[in-house]
This record gives C-alpha cells, sequence and structure tokens, in this order.
C-alpha cells in the first residue's frame, strides 16, 4: 500500500472555553472569577486518505469536522495525537508543507473585498512562487473548468455569492496544491452552481490527482463526489468505509414505491405510507420485510410498476447522527 | 530575495488599487495625522511668544521645524497593526495569512508601505504649507540628512516590530484596544509628540532614553535640525540597533507562542 497522503492517529483537540449565565449580574461576576470548561471538539481520530483519493467527511454541527481540518492545515496545534500530511506535521507550517496543500472555507473570503480577483491572483502567484508560464496555464485551466472569464476584472465586492465562491476556489488552487480540504465549498449556493462546483472538484482530482477531503451538508456533494466517508459525531469516529456501506449499515428500512391501476387502495397494512400522489404510492418497510411485502404487494394489488430503493441518502445520515458513539 | 521583493511588488500594487477606493478614509486619516502636531504647535508657539520668543533652546522657528518634521516622521512610522489584528483574531482571518508559505509581517510591511506612499503625497506639501506659516527654521546640513535617512528607515523598523510583537496579544486577550490605549498615551509623552524630551523634566527624559519610545520618533527628529552632537546620533543608532534586535526577538519568540494559541474562531 502506498504511503497516505493524510495519516492521522488518536489524534485529540480540547479547547478551554468561558462560560457564565445570562444577564448583567453574571457578566460582571464573570469579570472576578471566570468559570472555564474544557471542550473536547476531536477526541481520538484515526484515519488515513490515500493519494488522489476524495473522501467525504460527515457529521452533524459541533461534531469536530472543521477542527480537525483546521487541525490538519496546520491552523491549529493539537492536544495529543500524531497527524502528518504529505509526510509534514501540519502545525509546524513549514513552507513547503503550505505551498502543496489548500483549506477552502465556503464562509470565509481570502479574495481582497476592493478590487479585482485577478490582482489578488497575481499576489498569490508572488506568495507561493508559481512561474509566470505555470501560473497562466494554470489560470486559463481555472477560467475554462469555472467559467471565470467575465468575472476576473470585477472588484470582488461586486460579485454574486455563486461567483465569489467560483473566484475563491480558483485562488485556493492557483499553486496546484495536492491536497484539497474543503469545507463546505457549497454553502449557500444554489443548485446549478453547486453542481458545477462539483464538476470542477471531480475534474481538478481527475486532472492533478489531488487528494480530497471534503465537508458538506449537501448530501449531493458527497455522492456525487466521494466512494469513501468518514462520519464523526462529537469528536470520535463513528462510520469509515464506502458510501454504499453505510447505507446499508444504517439503514434499517427500504423504500418501495408501487404504481397502482386503482388508486384508492389503502396500503397501510403493508407498511407506512410515506407518499400518495398520482397513483404513486411510496412505503417505507424494514429491510428485513422488504422481500415479504413486494410478494405481497405484487400477489394482491394490481400494479402496473414497482421499485425498491434505499431511502434517500438525506434519511441515512440523519439515522446515523442519531446514533450515539459506542 | 527576488522572490520576496515580487511580493512587495504585489501587495503595493494590490495594497494601493484598495486603497484608491476610499479616498474619503484616506483624507481623513491624513487629517488626523495633521492635527496632532499642529495643536502642540501652536501650544508652544504661543507659549515661546509670551517667553520673550524662546523656550529652553527652542524658538518659535525651531518649534515650528520641530513639529512639523515630527509630524511628518510619526506619519512615516506610525501602524494601525492593533485595530487589525484585533479584528484579525477575533473573526479567524489570520487563517488564510497562517496558510501562506510567506510570514504575514511581510504583507502587513507591505501594505503600510504602500499607504504611506499615497499619503506623502499630500503629507510633504502641507508640511511645507505649515513650514512657512509658523515660520520654521531647519538650517540645512548635508551631513544630518545623510544620517536622517537611516534614522528614519531604523525608527519605521523597531516601531513596526514592537507594534505587532505588541498587537500579538491579541492571542491570548483577542481585544487589544486597552494595551493599545496605554502604549498610545505613553508613546505620546516619551516619543517627543507633546513637547521635546529636551524641554520634558530629567526623570522623563531618563525612562524615555531606557524605553523605545525616543528612538521610534524623537530621534529622528532632533537629528535632522543638528540638535545631536555626533556621539549622541551614535548612542541613538546603538539604542535603535538594541531595540531591533530586541524586537526581532520578542516577535519570533510571541508569534511562535502566540500561534500555539490560536484557536482561530469564526470559521
Amino acid at each position: 500500500m502506498s504511503t497516505p497522503t493524510i495519516h492521522i492517529h488518536d489524534l485529540c483537540k480540547t479547547y478551554i472555553v468561558s462560560e457564565r449565565e445570562a444577564g448583567v449580574v453574571a457578566a460582571l461576576q464573570s469579570l472576578v472569577r471566570r468559570h472555564t470548561e474544557q471542550v473536547v471538539a476531536v477526541d481520538g481520530l484515526t484515519f488515513d486518505v490515500a493519494p488522489g483519493e476524495v473522501v467525504g467527511f460527515l457529521g452533524p454541527n459541533g461534531a469536530g469536522k472543521t477542527t480537525t481540518l483546521k487541525m490538519l492545515s496546520g491552523l491549529l496545534h493539537p492536544t495529543a495525537g500524531q497527524v502528518t500530511v504529505l509526510g509534514y506535521v501540519p502545525w509546524k507550517r513549514e513552507k513547503e508543507f503550505l505551498r502543496q496543500i489548500t483549506l477552502v472555507m465556503g464562509q470565509r473570503n481570502q479574495l481582497v473585498w476592493d478590487i479585482p480577483a485577478i490582482d489578488s491572483y497575481e499576489l498569490n502567484r508572488a506568495i507561493y512562487r508559481i512561474p509566470t508560464p505555470d501560473y497562466r496555464r494554470t489560470l486559463d485551466e481555472l477560467t475554462d473548468l469555472l467559467e471565470l472569464g467575465p468575472l476576473l476584472r470585477k472588484p470582488v465586492r461586486n460579485l454574486s455569492l455563486g461567483e465569489r465562491m467560483k473566484c475563491e476556489i480558483a485562488a485556493a488552487l492557483l499553486h496546484r496544491p495536492q491536497v484539497l480540504f474543503l469545507d463546505e465549498p457549497t454553502i449557500g449556493l444554489d443548485v446549478t452552481m453547486q453542481r458545477r462546483i462539483r464538476t470542477f472538484i471531480a475534474e481538478y482530482n481527475g486532472r492533478y490527482g489531488a487528494a480530497v477531503l471534503l465537508t458538506s451538508h449537501y448530501m449531493a456533494d458527497v455522492e456525487a463526489l466521494c466512494r469513501r466517508v468518514i462520519v464523526i459525531h462529537h469528536g470520535k469516529l463513528l462510520f469509515d468505509g464506502e458510501l454504499t456501506d453505510l447505507v446499508q449499515s444504517f439503514s434499517a428500512h427500504k423504500t418501495i414505491t408501487v404504481q397502482l391501476g386503482d388508486c384508492g387502495a389503502d396500503l397501510q397494512s403493508y407498511g407506512d405510507v410515506v407518499t400518495c400522489e398520482d397513483g404513486y404510492v411510496t412505503l417505507r418497510v424494514p429491510k428485513s420485510e422488504t422481500a415479504r411485502v413486494t410478494e405481497r404487494l405484487l400477489a394482491d394489488l394490481p400494479i402496473i410498476d414497482l421499485t425498491v430503493e434505499d431511502p434517500p441518502i438525506e434519511e441515512v445520515i440523519e439515522h446515523v447522527f442519531a446514533q450515539e458513539v459506542v | 530575495m527576488r522572490d520576496l521583493l515580487d511580493v512587495y511588488v504585489q501587495q503595493f500594487k494590490t495594497t494601493l488599487a484598495a486603497q484608491a477606493q476610499y479616498r474619503a478614509a484616506l483624507v481623513i486619516w491624513i487629517i488626523g495625522h495633521i492635527v496632532d502636531p499642529v495643536i502642540y504647535l501652536v501650544v508652544w508657539d504661543t507659549v515661546a511668544r509670551s517667553s520673550g520668543g524662546s523656550v529652553g533652546t527652542f524658538t518659535t522657528g525651531d518649534f515650528g521645524a520641530y513639529f512639523v518634521l515630527l509630524m511628518l516622521v510619526n506619519h512615516a512610522t506610525f501602524t494601525w497593526i492593533m485595530w487589525e489584528y484585533e479584528y484579525r483574531i477575533r473573526h479567524g482571518d489570520l487563517s488564510f495569512a497562517l496558510l501562506r508559505p510567506l510570514h504575514p509581517i511581510h504583507a502587513d510591511i507591505a501594505d503600510n508601505v504602500s499607504f504611506k506612499l499615497i499619503t506623502f503625497v499630500f503629507m510633504l506639501p502641507i508640511a511645507a504649507g505649515l513650514a512657512i506659516v509658523f515660520r520654521a527654521t531647519l538650517p540645512f546640513i548635508p551631513g544630518t540628512w545623510v544620517v536622517f535617512v537611516p534614522a528614519l528607515l531604523f525608527a519605521f523598523i523597531v516601531r513596526f516590530l514592537m507594534e505587532w510583537t505588541l498587537a500579538m496579544a491579541a492571542f491570548w486577550t483577542t481585544r487589544v484596544s486597552a494595551i493599545n490605549q496605554i502604549y498610545y498615551v505613553a508613546a505620546l509623552f516619551l516619543s517627543g509628540q507633546v513637547a521635546p524630551l529636551s524641554l520634558m523634566p530629567f526623570p522623563i527624559q531618563v525612562v524615555a532614553t531606557l524605553l523605545p519610545f525616543r528612538w521610534i520618533i524623537s530621534f529622528p527628529v532632533e537629528l535632522l535640525p543638528g540638535r545631536l552632537t555626533p556621539g549622541e546620533a551614535l548612542t541613538g543608532f546603538a539604542a535603535q540597533a538594541v531595540w531591533l534586535a530586541i524586537g526581532l526577538a520578542l516577535l519570533k519568540i510571541v508569534w511562535r507562542a502566540g500561534v500555539r494559541q490560536y484557536s482561530a474562531v469564526g470559521s
């Protein structure tokens, strides 16, 4: 097996946060005596990511995803555990390491607000010491892939959220990083823009063989890009494996959709009726009952069409997040 | 070195373009930097006139030269890094700087210098106008002009290092406005901004000499009109060199500890 691009073992991060009750009295008391509490954000995570692999990094809000990405990109010092990225210890922030990674934070901007993105790109070229021919070639490719042409010469503040995000992604990739940490890169974008950015990430991964660790609350991003997913909750690892296995492991139900000749039939006795419209009825049935229920439906009713599917990934993820870490 | 120069050139271009967007803010900054020394100049000019034309070794013309020069030196060396740092830490904006393979101080130096390049276009004619109005007497001594340039350069570097290091208190306190205020008041008295240090009580002169404040503002202002003996000038350069070394060492130590402390909030 090749050396992993990302290797973390028993990684922990604890924050010390001050707490107080609401109100003026509590605020004044906190001036004299401050209550602090240790918050364990990441609790013993262990996993590897291979070169060129695209991995979905999932978990509910506050699960420790962003903290982990910040430790991987060298912004935060781990409290305990080992972490290497491309063989470097991230928190040492060696220049060679920083030249090979990028962190895209969907809600943050690195571009200078008042000037066109192309000016910020020139600054990045100088900072990352990108040879001019390489810079031009990469910029042309990114302009093409992300359709940036008309946007590059407008002040960033005049761009829409989606346009700005595309420009941000290009800024983060001009130095052709080998490792991409993408933290909610499609947040707040419309469906078309989400799809475009998804396609772009896949293209970049295919073209440069970069490893990608992606967090997203949009399951469409994960389904489109990641064969493997890592799920964490309360800072602990909940699942690490193929997306299809996640569905198999955590989905207790199947969805059966039937098209009926007679719309009046009541199917409550076959399973939970999720929807019923225009002659189509969707049932949710326990996974172990699927074969028996399907057999009964076909025998009992005038069925035109019948499909059996796993539940939507969002539903599975919701179910996963509801699990308590053992 | 050539790569670093390229970064500075690009940063200059970026800052110039960004600053040009906010002409009103530029004007307000310039006015702020003129008003302070002019107030002190008017006060001391009045005191000198009412005291028979001079106070200590300063005539009204000397006061004119002193405060006009002080205005220019203070403007050349001032930083706004403490306000910036507080914002960066509170909002997590430092993260992007930390992700880059370049120490963030370089961007700040380039940003500061390019701002000065723009504002000095306006500051110099204003200074000339004030010098005429207040009948400033600045003897032209070629030798002092030769040493003034490095003194000003060192003053800028030492002040930048000190204020950048102090601003890093934000890593621990998040808010540094209070520290900034204490520093500002100390600098006001001990760097010769309120009055020439030679007119201050002796204990204050001693404190000002032992601390870095004199060497970051007052020293070049005293040097140019030929108010310092060669020995005093050499002492000044030595003091600047010592504070430069202290500033560099502190910057390195505090930066290392601060980054370890950084919690990258807000993102």
